[in-house]
């Protein structure tokens, strides 16, 4: 039974709500104890909304499991962006997308595990003393990241679930392919990004995660909307949804060949027409352009996390400065510290234009390409990620370098604040392969047309 | 280009970041060959585009100037115990 069938159940009380919650928590903290996709279960506010629900059954969501990506706040739970430094901060309020979800009838079962603040590709940089997700397919493989946790529980979850996740440059779209489930990233600004704990503000943007496309469209028209409370959030109305002509990207095909292969039969399969574009200046710029940003803005939103206002506390003994530093220093991790470093260093005088300056210059290039070719197709397809999940003894030995080169594919539509999506399209040695559809501001419609293809 | 100890440890101290030896050891190269992979980006011929600070339009929000309910007290200072008489109580500044 998928989310959609269970919510008209639920509404017409052919569901015990409360009997129901109280197995999928049971059900989660048994994946939990090897798989790690949830930093917090949060059952008693679980069983709570499920009693409150069963009372009076309704809503778009009504009664239905939802997982919240950990840096997205949920009232009273703890919520960490899978950071030290956040440990034991439980927000005084939710997030604008979780308030309209619980709005809709949704029960938060928890949430789930990431890359410290979001700074990674493939959920192997959590936080000091956090664990590591796990690939569903093989328990010796990374789950993608950021949102490995959400990606995660969507596949081994025996029960309907859709989760709530983020992505900065392709947190979305890589675990959903690694864990093989569908992943939506809207346009920048579809959803308020109110009670989000922020990676880089011009890039990150709430979706949704699920076994199929239209679960995702069910979550994403509950979050969506203008937020008096997000100046970046914007009233849309829904573009046309017909898909007319697709390109396949061409730069994006210079991947594992079987994936490349996967690709093409899938559209094949499905009847879909395409032709060729080449994007070159994204496939040569959009990288170092998304990490010379991310990197930037990350190094001042994390400015705000100083140990003793919220999360991890450190005694008052030392002056202003030494304090800081000893907290931050304590509590980030490794690759939190490069991307903060690598950050502030695009920033300092003397080396800001040639490297943020530009990079931002270069970004109004990259979104003009995508235009330029959204002026003649209505959709852009190219693999989602170059290869499959891959192991962790082997992500172990990569340099920071070569584990930036992975997002190749992802932050090219991320920077230029595009709607995209990844579906699974079967397996490769037994492990999932994504399809990404990218298509123009606001043409969420597409998408979910070209999936349900 | 050049990215030196120094340069790292000045970065590092404007993030309020203290490294140890180890960590300028692992650092260092990782960084230097990050910054110069993506030096080629001052090969891109960008003159005339101006910077984008957002990937999409957005116009400025205002709203009326009423007071509306904003988090009480108690909420704001329920994260921490380091508080006294309605402030929180943070570290020397002198």
């Amino acid at each position: 039974m998928n989310a959609i069938e269970f919510t008209e159940m639920a509404r017409k009380k052919e569901i015990d709500i409360v009997e129901h919650t109280c197995q999928v928590i049971e059900n989660i903290e048994k994946i939990n104890k090897n798989y790690h996709y949830f930093n917090t279960i949060s059952k008693e506010l679980a069983i709570e909304q499920a009693k409150k629900i069963a009372k009076s059954p309704k809503g778009t969501l009504c009664g239905l499991p939802v997982s919240v990506k950990d840096c997205i706040c949920v009232k009273g739970v703890e919520s960490t962006a899978g950071s030290k430094i956040l440990k034991g901060y439980r927000p005084v309020f939710n997030a604008t997308a979780v308030e309209n979800a619980i709005k809709e009838g949704a029960i938060i079962i928890g949430k789930t595990s990431q890359d410290e603040f979001g700074f990674g590709s493939f959920n192997v940089n959590v936080g000091v003393d956090f664990e590591m997700p796990r690939n569903p397919f093989d328990i010796e493989r990374c789950t993608g990241g950021s949102s490995g946790g959400s990606a995660g529980v969507t596949q081994m979850a025996n029960f309907p679930h859709i989760s709530i996740a983020e992505s900065t440059g392709g947190s979305i779209a890589c675990p959903a392919s690694f864990c093989g489930v569908a992943g939506i990233t809207p346009t920048y600004g579809l959803v308020s990004r109110y009670g989000l704990i922020d990676y880089a503000s011009s890039l990150d943007k709430i979706g949704a995660m699920a076994k199929t496309a239209s679960e995702c469209r069910l979550m994403l028209g509950v979050i969506k909307g203008k937020d008096p409370k997000d100046a970046t959030s914007i009233d849309a109305k829904e573009g046309d949804s017909a898909v007319k002509k697709v390109a396949v990207i061409k730069e994006a095909l210079e991947v594992d060949e079987k994936i490349k292969d996967m690709v093409l039969k899938a559209l094949d399969s499905k009847g879909i027409k395409y032709d060729i574009v080449s994007l070159p200046l994204t496939a040569k710029y959009a990288n170092s352009c998304y990490y010379i940003l991310a990197t930037s803005e990350a190094s001042t939103n994390l400015a705000k996390f100083c140990g003793f206002k919220y999360g991890a506390e450190f005694s008052l003994e030392d002056s202003y400065n030494a304090h800081f530093t000893k907290a931050r220093s304590a509590c980030f991790g490794k690759e939190a510290k490069r991307r903060i470093i690598l950050g502030t260093f695009a920033r300092m005088a003397g080396f800001r234009d040639a490297f943020y300056l530009k990079a931002a210059k270069v970004r109004t290039m990259i979104i003009n390409e995508y235009k330029q070719a959204f002026s003649q197709y209505d959709a852009l397809v190219s693999p989602t990620m170059p290869v499959l999940a891959p192991r962790l003894d082997e992500l172990s030995k990569l340099t920071p370098l070569q584990s930036y080169m992975m997002d190749v594919l992802t932050v090219g539509p991320n920077l230029a604040g595009l709607p995209h999506m990844s579906i699974n399209i079967g397996f490769s040695n037994r492990l999932p392969v994504g399809m990404m559809i990218t298509a123009d501001h606001f043409c969420e419609g597409k998408l979910f047309e070209m999936a349900g293809h | 280009m050049m990215f030196t100890k120094e340069t790292l440890q000045r970065a590092a101290k404007n993030a309020r970041i203290s490294l140890t030896e180890k960590e300028i050891e692992e650092f260092l190269p990782q960084i230097s060959a990050v910054l110069n992979a993506f030096s080629e980006i001052s090969r891109a011929e960008a003159k005339d585009a101006e910077p984008s600070i957002q990937p999409v339009p957005v116009k400025n929000a205002m709203r009326d100037d009423k007071a509306v309910k904003s988090l009480s007290e108690e909420e704001i200072f329920s994260n921490t115990r380091l508080k006294k008489d309605g402030y929180f109580k943070g570290p020397k500044v002198l």
